[in-house]
């Protein structure tokens, strides 16, 4: 399959990028250097062209039926221009993606939208059009992934450079809130949230104008390889990494999302989330803290001194901000208290290394 | 973007260089390498006394974003490694060719330099 290209990748290009594959898109992973990148967005601010993230959109009479059946959070308690975090699981509650679900504001045209993962967007618009047919609802269900680029804006000077370019009201909007406003003169759709815990917007524009907003605001330009240790110093999940229906097949309870588990809402999975909920998980996810000189990694082991292996790592850096080895991963629950030390393998070697509760960082 | 290539090193494809200076052999890893790389925060090293064969890792390298093996360019004992790199790493990204070096290899035999690339060879390798 030829790989997908944002609308800004040529742009990307130019500007002399790396790229890697990512979900099927051929995505700039460095521009300067990750720990340039990187202490923009924790000092000042930087932007991500994140045009992969896929949007389906879901219209019509029945669609909040459709989403609530759909994620495992309380979609309905959502007002025009509020957004919240959720998670798709399969019938026996396992992980399919986690998403940000917005509820538009009612001038838009779409009743509303969510944001699945890079590469999941075939997969969500398929299961939201097969489960909408087996139930008889009436809703529409678009995919519009290649409709929209989406550009993020992170950093604690994020607010004052979008004031520049925009109208609207950015003191006002709260975490998740968004509006419709220009942009730069480009109509866009302004989501307060990211992915890095730093203040920040979300800005979904035209395909065709993307470049335009892109270029106007005048910050570093990053990667993904500064948007992996961004959310990795925030323990944020991703995709593929934490949790994945193949190779890290999860409940949201053991992905230490439980919060987005609304169990008074009638979704798939529900059933059997309510028994995890009741019984406990026997793995949770943990932060992981080096102690000794190493890096974790995705898929080293996890042992206790001296002992046997309790659990492995689902993702790890060594963290820009701390200068210290970082990581999440699965531990069996007796071994999951903050300050219990543990060994992280690395290369065959077990490395001192301490459990601890993400984020890493206080923000 | 160009990539210092200097004269008098020679070079493995993998883009590890080795340096004859007085008898030993320097080896380190390249401009281009460090930069495809990028940030360098870990770095693996033999100790002295211990042998390298050529062709084989006689480390690791760790970018925040990668892990590479680092190849022996020439077999022999490791004469001395750069302890500077273990609390500044960093020191392979801003002089690959100088302060960021890794080993110093006491050859078994110092001919085995000629089989590596030449620099306008290498050049042409990452061209």
């Amino acid at each position: 399959m030829p790989q997908r290209e944002t609308p800004l990748h040529d742009a990307h290009a130019d500007s002399g990028a790396s790229f890697t594959d990512f979900g099927g898109w051929d995505m700039p992973v460095e521009f300067d250097s990750i720990r340039t990148e990187h202490a923009a967005v924790r000092e000042s601010a930087g932007k991500f062209d994140v045009s992969h993230m896929g949007e389906i959109a879901v219209s019509g009479p029945d669609a909040a039926a459709l989403m609530q059946r759909l994620v495992t959070n309380d979609v309905e308690r959502l007002d025009p221009g509020e957004a919240l975090y959720a998670a798709i699981v399969d019938p026996k509650g396992i992980m399919l993606d986690d998403t940000i679900v917005y509820r538009p504001p009612e001038e838009g045209n779409h009743d509303w939208l969510f944001v699945p993962n890079a590469g999941h967007d075939g997969e969500m618009y398929d299961r939201w059009q097969s489960h909408r047919d087996e139930w008889g609802l009436d809703a529409t269900v678009e995919n519009v992934t290649e409709s929209y680029g989406m550009i993020a804006l992170q950093g604690p000077d994020s607010e004052s450079l979008l004031a520049a370019e925009t109208d609207a009201d950015l003191a006002a909007l709260g975490h998740n809130d968004h509006v419709f406003a220009d942009v730069a003169g480009v109509e866009s759709m302004v989501a307060r949230g990211g992915y890095t815990g730093e203040d920040g917007f979300e800005l979904l524009v035209p395909w065709d104008e993307a470049g335009t907003v892109w270029s106007a605001l005048d910050c570093q330009p990053c990667g993904l390889g500064a948007r992996d240790t961004l959310r990795l110093e925030m323990g944020f999940l991703l995709s593929g990494q934490e949790f994945d229906p193949e190779s890290e097949p999860r409940t949201p309870y053991e992905a230490g999302i439980g919060w987005t588990v609304a169990l008074d809402t009638p979704f798939v999975g529900r059933d059997a989330l309510e028994r995890v909920d009741a019984e406990g998980v026997a793995e949770e996810l943990v932060g992981v803290e080096m102690i000794d000189r190493g890096i974790p990694r995705h898929g080293y082991d996890l042992r206790i001194p001296g002992g046997d292996d309790v659990g492995h790592l689902t993702s790890g850096t060594m963290s820009p901000t701390l200068g210290r080895g970082i990581g999440l991963g699965y531990v069996g629950v007796d071994h999951a208290d903050p300050g219990t030390e543990v060994r992280v393998v690395v290369r065959g070697e077990p490395k001192k290394a301490r459990i601890t509760v993400p984020p890493f960082l206080d923000r | 973007m160009s990539f210092e290539i200097p004269e008098d090193c020679r070079f493995l494809e993998s883009h590890e260089w080795a340096r004859a200076e007085n008898g030993t052999v320097r080896v380190g890893i390249s401009d281009f390498a460090q930069d495809e790389l990028g940030d360098i925060v870990f770095v693996e090293l033999p100790g002295e006394g211990d042998a390298v064969a050529r062709g084989e890792d006689f480390g690791v390298i760790e970018s925040i974003k990668a892990v590479s093996d680092l190849y022996t360019p020439v077999s022999g004992t490791v004469a001395a490694a750069n302890d500077d790199l273990v609390d500044a790493p960093e020191l392979v990204n801003d002089d690959p060719y100088g302060d960021g070096w890794m080993i110093e290899v006491d050859p078994d035999d110092e001919s085995e330099l000629d089989d590596l690339l030449s620099p306008d060879e290498y050049e042409a390798q990452i061209d």
